[in-house]
């Protein structure tokens, strides 16, 4: 069943867009990512403009983080202020990386930027994901090995404009929240992601926020930014295709909910090598687009300049 | 079975005729449809050319999509990976261009005659926008080319037109889905002896319909409130989520 898409401009199977939908939703579900760096290059994939992928994916990440922040926020894991903070960073880094957007779409580069964007990041993360699920696999045989120290004095608690975030028990400079904010925010924006996979280990291991608000806290500030990267995406570059969308939010969230019941169920650090090999398998094949020879050493864009 | 209607109606309009009128237009020639609609199950469509002419000849269609400023870019390897690298714009490209003739189209007439009337692939116009490096243009011509064959907007060879008794033709127009929308036209012209003795004109719009037209004009004409109603939209599924498995 083919149905034809207003801005992506082109037609689409729909069981395809379903099948995708659910089973990204399905990954998010189990192991609590918001799959927005695994739909965007599924989007790119299936042939759908890099542009329109990372607009319409952005539209999905807000309704996918609603529904996990809601939850969070009635268990009381949401760090408002500490939020706040990210927020007015990614609201900053998001606006400038739509601008960035727009400015290498007019060069003709934006696409290979995307591309780069996702190997490097799927790259480090699936990796990172391998080894943490393999140390984690070694300590469950091995247990009292070295843990590390839960909290180190460095350079950041130098920093000026300290603040206190009681939530998180910390007392720190909110010039760290605010730059992880920003560089999150730029990455939302041109990667059409909730960038939680970056958000989340840089609150862990940057800012030593505890680990039970940092999900619910990473996805109210997520909500903000991804809506203002649909925002500016639509006013820019018309890229944002709401049908598309819509296909895609109902199908990952009965995948979601399939896939919270399942990831109860398996053991966490297999099931994290796993998902570390799916994040890999899918940045080689981004990476193996960028390197292999074209078909057409040619492509085509519309308007001058 | 509605063409077959379409070309008895034809002929006996032709057959009706008299002989007086008969020798003003050679050639007369019409769409099954004047308009392509594209909805949300849009995926392609066939139109049918058909006309009559005044006795033994050689037809020759060309359709011709609406033109647009379109920049080619060249694939350049840098440091191993595929790069973007120089450019050439082409001021008034046709979105989409179809040939077809009776016979092959240098058989029907000379190269000079093609030329002169534009039909075929090789002889659409391209022109420089002037801002661009003119060197090297006919390798970004060929890909620009290759390129519109591979997405079905450019016939890859001349399509067939079949005639019946020195009076009736037809073509079969395919449109892919990816069709650009806006006004075509198209132009059909008869040959004898090589030389062209008529020429018959008719237009088409493609435009996008229903749901489709509504969701790409919004985007476009109210961009800012297309994209804050995307948000709410979202935000209202994503809570709806919520509230519905939670009870569950």
């Amino acid at each position: 069943m083919d149905l034809y898409f207003p801005i992506a401009e082109m037609s689409l199977n729909v069981l395809v867009l379903l099948a995708m939908g659910g089973g990204v939703g399905l990954l998010s579900g189990m192991f609590g990512v918001g799959g927005g760096f695994l739909m965007t290059p599924l989007l790119i994939f299936s042939g759908v403009p890099p542009a329109v992928a990372v607009g319409t994916e952005a539209n999905q990440v807000v309704a996918a983080s609603v529904s996990g922040a809601l939850a969070h926020w009635r268990r009381g894991n949401v760090d408002f202020k500490m939020g706040l903070v990210l927020l007015i960073g990614g609201f900053i880094g998001s606006t400038a990386g739509v601008w960035i957007f727009t400015w290498l779409r007019d060069l003709g580069q934006i696409d290979v930027v995307i591309s780069l964007c996702y190997v490097t990041f799927l790259g480090i993360i699936g990796s990172l994901m391998l080894v943490e699920s393999a140390r984690a696999w070694m300590r469950s045989r091995n247990p009292g090995a070295a843990r590390r120290k839960l909290h180190q004095h460095t350079w950041m608690h130098g920093l000026p404009f300290k603040m206190r975030f009681r939530r998180s028990k910390l007392y720190i400079s909110a010039l760290l929240p605010l730059a992880v904010g920003i560089f999150v925010g730029i990455l939302s924006a041109i990667m059409g992601v909730g960038g939680g996979f970056v958000m989340v280990p840089a609150m862990i291991y940057l800012l030593g926020m505890p680990t039970s608000v940092v999900v619910g806290t990473s996805l109210f500030q997520i909500i903000f930014v991804t809506a203002n990267v649909t925002f500016l995406q639509s006013v820019n570059n018309q890229t944002v295709d709401i049908l598309l969308a819509l296909i895609l939010i109902a199908s990952s969230v009965v995948g979601a909910q399939i896939g919270t019941v399942i990831g109860g169920k398996l053991r966490s650090e297999q099931l994290r090598g796993l998902l570390g090999l799916v994040v890999l398998a899918v940045g080689l094949r981004v990476g193996w687009d960028l390197v292999a020879v074209p078909d057409s050493l040619f492509s085509l864009g519309l308007g001058g300049h | 079975m509605l063409r077959r209607l379409f070309l008895w109606l034809i002929f006996s309009a032709y057959a009706a005729m008299p002989v007086g009128v008969l020798a003003a237009p050679p050639l007369v020639a019409d769409l099954s449809s004047k308009q392509i609609r594209i909805t949300t199950d849009f995926t392609g469509a066939n139109l049918l050319l058909f006309g009559a002419m005044d006795g033994a000849g050689d037809v020759v269609v060309v359709v011709r999509g609406p033109r647009a400023q379109t920049v080619v870019r060249r694939k350049e390897r840098i440091g191993g990976i595929w790069v973007n690298g120089s450019e050439r714009v082409f001021n008034s490209v046709p979105g989409y261009y179809f040939v077809a003739g009776s016979r092959p189209l240098d058989e029907i007439t000379d190269g000079a005659t093609l030329d002169r009337l534009r039909i075929g692939v090789d002889r659409i116009p391209l022109e420089l926008s002037s801002s661009t490096d003119p060197q090297d243009v006919q390798s970004f011509r060929e890909g620009l080319i290759d390129l519109k064959q591979e997405q079905g907007l450019f016939s890859a060879e001349p399509a067939k037109i079949s005639i019946a008794e020195n009076r009736l033709f037809r073509v079969d127009l395919t449109f892919p889905s990816n069709v650009p929308t806006g006004p075509y036209t198209a132009d059909i012209y008869l040959f004898r002896n090589g030389k062209p003795v008529g020429s018959s004109q008719t237009t088409l719009a493609v435009r996008k319909a229903g749901l489709e037209a509504a969701v790409y004009d919004f985007a476009h004409r109210h961009s800012a409130f297309y994209g804050i109603f995307a948000i709410v939209i979202a935000l209202f599924a994503g809570w709806l989520a919520g509230a519905i498995f939670r009870k569950a």
